[in-house]
């Protein structure tokens, strides 16, 4: 099955960056630096324009998947190559391709052009294929993948303790996701009992999961969540991140706290929530607390940082912790503000690793202690700064605020007092974000400090994409708001109908989405449904999943 | 009503010129841009202000909707304005005071390296403003409000390499997220109720009937009162204020006087209709006014920077506002606000030009005689000296009258604490006046070193003037003090206390209908008595001040340690955050989080190393530890599953 334009872009764009990977790995060695650094720009370019495609030609107010592949791929286990986009997905795609390329023509690169391009475009397709697949093996190969080309870049072109922070980097989250695995199969095999045979779709998994026994559903539900845990980081399984941060270079720190930062909380939506929604509510409450403690916490020891590219990794862990509460409180505005606050976080976060890189490239340092009074020798570079922390600790206008203000005001209508504590965020990420400033930017400059060059040309050319991100989303956010509403209001009312949660709404009356045909792509007939489990999915209960028309419009 | 698209427009065409030409623009245009854009958006408020007039009272209200901001299923937030005569009013001093501020600034900032970056400001500032009083929701204003704190941040810290500077600016921003913390938590119970943030939704129906539960009508205000305490620097969140005279003195004038800190004055008044559920909330808007006012007064008694005595009773006239709000008496709060914005504009622009002609002198025992050399300056000081000190006819007395008045209906004490401000504002501000322009010229006694020690950019800039004597500014500064001046004389016009001369009243009067404003009102002979009182406390006050401090002469005993260290207040909070709080965010950072959290994975992974190396002797060493823990997880969840299937 292919897209309505006629080729399967997902499927290109995810072997687009890979055919470039191959293609710079068999590069000739000598004169291959610049050459190398050209087939990525290219690639990432096409890559760029394919996604641009897809976001175009992506149909709003629909609230299903999108041009969707589903092929056979090793049909034994019931493997299929599987993917599809929906507005869950879309942005995470576009700040994919838009991050990439800034990331590798933006900072300079001290080590093998050569094998640092390979790696990028490699891990450019893995991400690109974390966020469409549909089919959970595929998933979890993507998933995984994404660890290799980051080991590398960390190992191969970090900082001082790079093999130590690539190490921990890889073993932690690998262990983590030992439990991902197993969660995943213990799903499909359970699950293939009722559907007699295995299925890894999560359309399928999905149709079928709430027919598990509530025990089962829990401790699969944990096993994912343990996995997403660790990738996302929440606070207590977070100590990589600041070591794998800080040593990467600047382009992987960037991919890395853009990107790949996000793909924990997208798992956690895409999967863990859609397939195990009764387990999610029932467990909502304790992975809130967590998030919860992830903000007050992380806030807590961001402060006290010494060095301003651990400052930011750190603050990194408070900005994802708010995705999570957004997530788990179960309203369409805090899980919209979680998908939307993914996007910002790669905007805000890529531009702060940037500019820190810039900091670094001109004084060889990330010690606060060592920096001060730079805002007079470079002070466009100073200005740029401001901009994104004001981005970072949400004011409103600029991205941030948009994503965390849905958050917050979603959350306060189902979990108030907690939606209370995580707003404490506003003061304190203000105390983190403005006195390493001060220390950096304000104050007399003596020594080396006072006479950096200001930001290149080259420098202001790569970072400006980012800002003009940062502005437009912050002061019209509506139209990336009116494509992942949709997705987020039908995920929703899948968990409502599934869990009897009961989301609390206010304000206006909602607007209606349409289903389109590709989402009902492998429900099973209603025929087995109500013989297998009449009790969950019978129009008593609500609407059968698999009707179509409307699934918004009258949700008790 | 399209008028209001300009009164936006201009300041933000302003910003983005300056953006655009920061390098090119050289300095005088750069300011003549932002002070004619800044004249633009003043004569546009005229102009609504009189299509206003135009239509009949009942029909004020015109709602302007710009585009969807931020639509998520059934939260909808536009960008959209609401003209009506609260938004009108403050457009109109906002605008107009900014403009006379804006030209003053060329003179002021003459040969400032960074002259087009403070333009940048000022123009943005404008801008943030007058979304913050035009917006027609209470979203759309959290964006005004939060853009006006940000270039708070930026012009309080404008010469960043001072470091006092650089502290005050963060301090100034994060004591305000504190109270935007209180906004915040105020917007979502707005949504959680509502539904809406539009005013037509949460705010119209109140004025119409419409009843608020009492406990949520007070949890709400009590958010809006932190916010509004934040921004208008009350009590405890003040003493950000006094700090943030770091900043040039034009943007004292402007930012931290006459506009941005009455925001929370106008949002407690565009909350009317929610305050009114709340007694308890009236209640509190009162004491926090009168408690601010009362500290702010005994500290300014023995302050000794020109600008800080200043900050400190703009303190107490911000509290005498949101004592007037909380007496439930709105209009004499804004008739207070805008003849506020007059006087004290007029005080710090003309103490801007006492520290200009001086070399960047702040230290009133520095100064003194200076009534010879600067007859101008002078001139207009001792109009705002007046106007403050509620002299009458002066404007301030008008509204201080107005504003005791409501006090006095409120609660006897409450009066009685307004008339012992009043009386301590006199004696201070004739102390300052007497030590900065009478007796002997200390300045010339002890010449400061040149301020280029602390001053950064801006010190060397005016060595020029300083050869000779202090001498009066060029005209861009003394026009502007000039008009205000005349300002602060007659200002009180605009709302008179007499049968049919309340314009300011009436025209407000449609913003805060009986309903959800009763009113109030006093006896003839009681009004009569109390201001025959309160005016007798002003002149004991002045006249106690010039006695005591015209002979110029230090008197330790009028000046007692506690108020020097401004009771001890701002020192405790500084002590606790330096000090535990410091300490205890520090171990969690480097004791819980490296060794603790970070420590037991570090032990967990030798401990996995340790067992990897005993199972690898066992396995021929080809197992990896972790292939090992997927394998063995993987059997488990198997045989678990298995046994479901089975069973």
């Amino acid at each position: 099955m292919t897209s309505h334009l006629g080729f399967p872009i997902l499927t290109v764009i995810i072997f687009v960056p890979l055919a470039g990977a191959l293609v710079t790995a068999a590069l000739p060695a000598p004169r291959s630096e610049q050459l190398a650094k050209t087939v990525g720009a290219v690639t990432m370019l096409v890559e760029i324009a394919l996604v641009a495609t897809l976001v175009v030609e992506f149909k709003t107010r629909t609230a299903g998947f999108q041009f969707v592949s589903n092929q056979p791929w090793i049909p034994g286990f019931g493997i299929r190559w599987f993917v599809g986009v929906d507005g869950i997905s879309l942005f995470l795609l576009a700040i994919t391709a838009l991050l990439f390329p800034i990331a590798l023509l933006g900072p300079k690169v001290v080590g093998q052009a050569k094998s640092f391009v390979g790696w990028m475009l490699f891990l450019e397709a893995a991400c690109m294929l974390t966020f469409v697949s549909l089919d959970l093996f595929l998933f979890f190969v993507a998933f995984e993948v994404t660890l290799v080309p980051g080991y590398f870049l960390i190992s191969g072109f970090g900082g001082l303790r790079r093999n130590y922070a690539a190490m921990k980097f890889f073993v932690y989250t690998f262990a983590g996701s030992a439990f991902l695995f197993v969660a995943i199969l213990a799903m499909v095999f359970l699950v293939g009992r009722y559907d007699g045979h295995d299925s890894f779709s999560l359309i399928t998994l999905t149709r079928w999961a709430g027919h598990l026994p509530i025990a089962d559903q829990e401790w699969i539900f944990i096993g994912l969540f343990l996995g997403f845990a660790v990738k996302i980081p929440l606070v207590p399984f977070h100590s990589w991140l600041p070591d794998a941060y800080t040593e990467a270079p600047t382009s992987a720190s960037m991919v890395l706290a853009g990107i790949l930062f996000k793909l924990g909380a997208y798992g956690l939506l895409r999967f863990g929530i859609f397939m195990l929604p009764e387990a999610a509510t029932r467990l909502a409450p304790l992975l809130l607390t967590l998030a919860i403690i992830g903000i007050t916490y992380g806030a807590v020891v961001t402060i006290m940082q010494r060095d301003f590219k651990r400052l930011i990794a750190y603050a990194s862990i408070v900005d994802v912790a708010f995705i999570v509460v957004g997530i788990f409180a179960f309203t369409a505005q805090s899980i919209t503000g979680g998908v939307f606050e993914m996007v910002n976080h790669g905007l805000t976060t890529g531009a702060l690793f940037f500019l820190v890189g810039m900091i670094w490239e001109r004084r060889h340092t990330y010690r606060i202690s060592e920096l001060g009074g730079l805002q007079k020798s470079a002070p466009i570079l100073s200005a740029i700064m401001i901009l994104v922390i004001m981005s970072a600790i949400g004011l409103p206008g600029l991205n941030g605020f948009v994503g965390e203000f849905l958050v917050l005001v979603g959350t306060f209508l189902t979990d108030r007092w907690w939606a209370v504590i995580a707003t404490s965020a506003v003061v304190t990420g203000a105390v983190y974000m403005l006195w390493a400033y001060q220390r950096v930017f304000h104050g007399r400059a003596v020594g080396a400090n006072a006479t950096i060059p200001d930001i290149t040309l080259r420098e202001a050319a790569a970072i400006a994409p980012l800002l003009a991100g940062i502005i437009y989303l912050g002061v019209y956010p509506t139209p990336f708001l009116n494509r992942i509403t949709p997705s987020v209001d039908h995920l929703l009312s899948h968990v409502e109908l599934a869990s009897g949660l009961h989301v609390p709404e206010r304000g206006n009356p909602r607007v209606s989405y349409t289903v389109p045909s590709a989402q009902r792509v492998d429900l099973p007939s209603s025929a087995l449904a109500s013989e297998v489990v009449p009790a969950r999915l019978s129009p008593a209960r609500g609407r059968d999943l698999a009707a179509t028309k409307t699934v918004a419009g009258g949700r008790q | 009503m399209n008028a209001a698209y300009v009164i936006l427009a201009a300041p933000a065409l302003g910003a983005l010129i300056l953006l655009a030409g920061h390098r090119r623009l050289l300095e005088p245009v750069a300011g003549w841009v932002v002070v004619v854009l800044g004249f633009v958006s003043f004569g546009a408020s005229l102009w609504l202000w009189v299509t206003l007039l135009g239509r009949p009272a009942g029909d004020r209200v015109a709602r302007l909707a710009i585009f969807s901001w931020v639509p998520v299923d059934r939260l909808q937030v536009g960008f959209g304005l609401q003209v009506d005569p609260l938004s009108v009013f403050f457009c109109l001093f906002v605008t107009g005071v900014s403009s006379l501020i804006f030209l003053y600034s060329i003179g002021y900032m003459h040969r400032d390296p960074s002259f087009a970056r403070f333009f940048f400001y000022l123009s943005t500032f404008l801008f943030s403003m007058l979304v913050l009083v035009l917006a027609d929701n209470f979203l759309f204003t959290f964006l005004g409000w939060e853009g006006v704190g940000y270039c708070s941040y930026g012009l309080v810290g404008f010469w960043f390499d001072r470091d006092r500077a650089a502290v005050a600016a963060k301090k100034a921003f994060v004591t305000n997220r504190v109270g935007d913390f209180g906004f915040m938590i105020a917007l979502f119970l707005m949504y959680e109720h509502f539904g809406s943030f539009d005013f037509s939704r949460v705010l119209a129906p109140l004025a119409h009937g419409a009843t608020l539960p009492t406990a949520f009508a007070t949890g709400l205000g009590l958010m809006l009162l932190l916010g509004a305490c934040g921004k208008s620097a009350q009590f405890p969140l003040y003493m950000w204020l006094p700090d943030a005279m770091e900043g040039p003195t034009p943007i004292s004038a402007l930012i931290h006087a006459a506009t941005m800190v009455t925001a929370g004055v106008y949002l407690l008044a565009r909350s009317a209709p929610i305050l009114h559920f709340s007694p308890v909330t009236m209640w509190l808007v009162a004491c926090i006014g009168i408690t601010t006012a009362f500290v702010a007064s005994t500290i300014a008694c023995v302050e000794t920077d020109i600008k800080r005595i200043l900050a400190y009773s703009t303190l107490a006239e911000i509290g005498f506002m949101f004592l007037a709000e909380g007496s439930g008496d709105f209009s004499s709060a804004l008739f207070l606000t805008v003849t506020h914005a007059f006087f004290k504009a007029l005080l710090f622009l003309s103490a801007g030009a006492v520290i200009h002609a001086l070399a960047d002198e702040q230290d009133i025992w520095r100064m003194g005689g200076l009534r010879k050399y600067l007859p101008i300056t002078f001139g207009a000081f001792f109009v705002g000296y007046l106007a403050l000190s509620a002299i009458p006819p002066f404007a301030g007395w008008w509204a201080h009258e107005a504003v005791l008045e409501a006090a006095y209906h409120k609660d006897v004490w409450l009066w009685v604490t307004g008339v012992v401000v009043d009386g301590l504002t006199a004696y201070y501000m004739s102390r300052e006046v007497m030590l900065v322009f009478f007796g002997r010229s200390r300045w010339k006694e002890q010449r400061p070193e040149p301020a280029g020690a602390g001053g950064g950019g801006h010190g060397g800039s005016h060595a020029d003037g300083h050869d000779g004597e202090p001498h009066d500014s060029p005209w861009t500064m003394t026009v502007p003090l000039v008009l205000l001046a005349i300002a602060a004389v007659v200002g009180g016009v605009i709302d008179l206390p007499f049968p049919g001369t309340d314009f300011l009243t009436r025209f407000l009067a449609p913003v805060f209908p009986h309903t959800v404003v009763p009113g109030f009102s006093l006896t003839t002979g009681t009004r009569v008595a109390i201001g025959i009182a309160g005016t007798a406390v002003n002149f004991i006050g002045l006249a106690v001040g010039i006695v005591v401090w015209l002979p110029g002469l230090a008197r330790p005993r009028l000046e007692p340690g506690f108020l020097r260290h401004g009771w001890y207040i701002d020192e405790g909070v500084a002590g606790a955050v330096a000090g535990p709080l410091a300490v205890a965010a520090d171990s969690t950072a480097y004791v819980i989080d490296r060794r603790g959290v970070d420590g037991l994975v570090g032990g967990i992974a030798a401990l996995t190393a340790g067992a990897g190396r005993q199972l690898r002797r066992v396995q021929t060493g080809y197992v990896r530890t972790y292939a090992l823990g997927i394998g063995i997880g993987a059997a488990a969840i198997l045989i678990y599953a298995a046994a479901r299937v089975g069973g």
